[in-house]
């Protein structure tokens, strides 16, 4: 494998009945920075079905380039239909570089075409840079459980490629009228060729919004204690209007559903205003919360990492600070006449 | 009906301690476990047979120890398990893993034909999720990832009905078998271990394979050298500033906090009093 025959930084655009992914946005914005970076292009790639009105977002986004592959088959995600036409571009093109947003199509995608690629692939990467003079990807993510970072690199081969958690990298502000480039590549594929069908999709958003459109989160760790004392964040929570979320070890103990959990094996959110109550701030959970715009931190122990990242920092217990909070919460909602409502 | 469930034996990552100096892993300060969404994997294959029949047998690679999570997954209720252990496995990332655990999944496949692989989503020391679906590649067979629930097996026309879990809800899939699925931990409850089952673990001797056990192995594929990515460097990302402490009693502490609040308060829905 010649290493140079490979130029080129490409996302890959994931899109959902001509939906593109917020994740898509922002890899087009971290991607940008790797491409200016290497002086190459930018190329944002899709597949599916009638999709060509989606390749002028794209460019506004930061691409210089958009690849698609249209045809009736790709309609829906499937794994084989898919990676057969990621596999036909990256071929093609030989881009140096592919990031993929860390969804489940995402990673799924990303696996299949490693392996026929015979490639590096680094999984739910938080940090991305280059290594301009080998032209190495330094792709990093939390490691071993989550309290430390480790930065993987694929010397050998290529494209180098990895999945990107989803709200982490920061998307551009759309430039309309951007001009790019457009390349269309056909593809043959037939449905009888297919060994699997995707015969319904069923959005179920009362789960999983809730975390994610959170104005105010309010996310108890460990050092509540037990399962009992975990019910004070709900009646905090309650009070103010906020969404109850919980760190891995929560999850772990019992104490909350899976979809209810913050940080690298979680979810990831960007609430307004987060309360990190009783938990340390390891880095697994850091990584899932620290684009929070407000973060106020309650923990016993002065020295816990969570205290880095909070915009502020209560050093106390949150079974004594909880419930004059709610107490004053409910003074002032009695003062008010019981009527107020601040949305 | 034959289901052969990957399995990984892993470090407990909630208790495990990395040595600040070094920002190598301690090992030794935790105990090594059957990777519980491999455990939900072995699960699932056994409520599979029990509709279906047939058996089950679980692989893993690892060091000898590993015969310890291969136990337990007969213990959850396996018939057999097979663990590939050699040195020139060592190191192998997740390119490197999918091909010696393919090599094996071919052995067993000309043994005894395999019509369903499951795995966990993925292992809790990694993190990665690609293992599963690069073995899904070197068998050419349809890899359906995060699945919540294995709605039927049809053996009449040898397919499968699955859910799988997308960002927001899921999709229903019928696939051809022999298929591999990755779950997710809340497709199933791990059921107590009955008695024969636990007596049967106890005893159990998996069948150990190494390198030269395998034939058509392409050694430049395995382990360290077969792996395309290595770590570069680890570090503790640098600890930014932090915010402001606030001071003084539990008292004091909550009135400046509620003041900061109030400057926030189009953000609060503060219930009205019922």
């Amino acid at each position: 494998m010649n290493l140079d025959d490979y130029r080129g930084v490409w996302v890959f655009i994931e899109q959902n009945d001509g939906k593109i992914e917020g994740v898509s946005l922002e890899l087009l914005g971290a991607g940008r920075k790797l491409a200016d970076k290497l002086q190459v292009p930018l190329a944002g790639f899709l597949l599916g079905n009638e999709i060509k009105p989606l390749a002028n977002k794209i460019i506004s986004y930061g691409a210089d380039v958009v690849y698609m592959v249209d045809h009736p088959v790709l309609k829906h995600y499937r794994t084989e239909s898919y990676m057969r036409g990621v596999m036909l571009l990256a071929e093609k093109y030989k881009p140096e570089i592919i990031l993929y947003g860390a969804t489940p199509n995402g990673k799924d995608l990303a696996s299949a075409v490693a392996t026929d690629l015979n490639t590096g692939l680094t999984a739910d990467t938080t940090m991305l840079d280059v290594d301009i003079d080998n032209r190495l990807l330094e792709a990093s993510r939390p490691a071993f459980g989550g309290n430390i970072m480790a930065t993987i690199l694929c010397k050998k081969h290529r494209p180098q490629m990895a999945t990107v958690r989803p709200k982490v990298m920061k998307a551009l502000e759309p430039v309309s009228g951007r001009k790019g480039k457009i390349i269309e590549e056909n593809i043959s594929l037939q449905e009888e060729d297919m060994r699997t069908k995707v015969l319904q999709i069923v959005n179920d958003v009362t789960k999983k919004a809730n975390l994610a459109d959170a104005h105010v989160i309010v996310c108890g760790g460990k050092g509540m204690g037990d399962l009992q004392n975990f019910q004070l964040l709900y009646e905090f929570a309650e009070t103010i209007g906020a969404t109850v979320g919980g760190t891995r070890d929560v999850v772990e103990a019992g104490w909350l559903p899976h979809h209810l959990q913050i940080g690298q094996t979680g979810e990831t959110v960007t609430p307004k205003i987060y309360f990190a109550v009783a938990l340390s701030g390891a880095i697994q959970h850091v990584v899932g919360m620290k684009n929070s715009d407000f973060i106020i931190a309650i923990n016993k122990d002065p020295n816990a990492p969570i205290f880095d990242v909070a915009t502020y920092g209560i050093v106390g217990d949150a079974m004594e600070i909880l419930p004059k909070l709610i107490e004053q919460f409910k003074q002032l909602r009695t003062e008010k006449g019981g009527e107020i409502s601040y949305v | 009906m034959h289901i052969v469930v990957c399995v990984k034996q892993v470090p407990d990552t909630k208790i495990i301690k990395i040595n600040p100096k070094t920002n190598t892993l301690d090992r030794r300060s935790a105990p090594a476990i059957l990777n519980p969404y491999d455990a939900h994997a072995v699960q699932e294959a056994v409520k599979i047979r029990e509709i279906t029949g047939g058996t089950i047998s679980v692989l893993s690679m690892g060091p000898p120890q590993a015969t310890e999570i291969i136990r337990k997954s007969v213990e959850i209720g396996a018939d057999r398990g097979y663990l590939i252990s050699d040195r020139a496995f060592a190191g192998a990332d997740t390119l490197a893993t999918s091909y010696a655990l393919s090599k094996a999944l071919e052995k067993i496949n000309n043994e005894h034909p395999v019509d369903m692989i499951i795995c966990g989503k993925h292992a809790i020391d990694g993190d990665t999720g690609q293992v599963g679906p690069g073995i899904a590649r070197r068998m050419d067979i349809p890899p359906i990832t995060n699945v919540i629930e294995v709605s039927e097996v049809n053996q009449k026309e040898n397919t499968v009905l699955i859910k799988r879990k997308l960002t927001n809800g899921y999709e229903l899939i019928q696939s051809n078998l022999p298929c591999l699925l990755t779950v997710e931990k809340e497709i199933n409850d791990i059921d107590y271990s009955p008695m024969p089952n636990m007596i049967k673990a106890a005893r159990y001797e998996p069948i150990i394979w190494a390198v030269s056990d395998f034939e058509n192995v392409d050694r430049s594929q395995m382990g360290l050298k077969g792996s395309p990515t290595i770590v570069g460097k680890m570090f503790t990302p640098p600890r930014p500033e932090g915010g402001k402490r606030l001071d003084g009693t539990t008292d004091e502490q909550v009135k400046q906090l509620m003041e900061l609040l109030m400057e926030k308060k189009d953000l609060l829905t503060i219930q009205s009093a019922k």
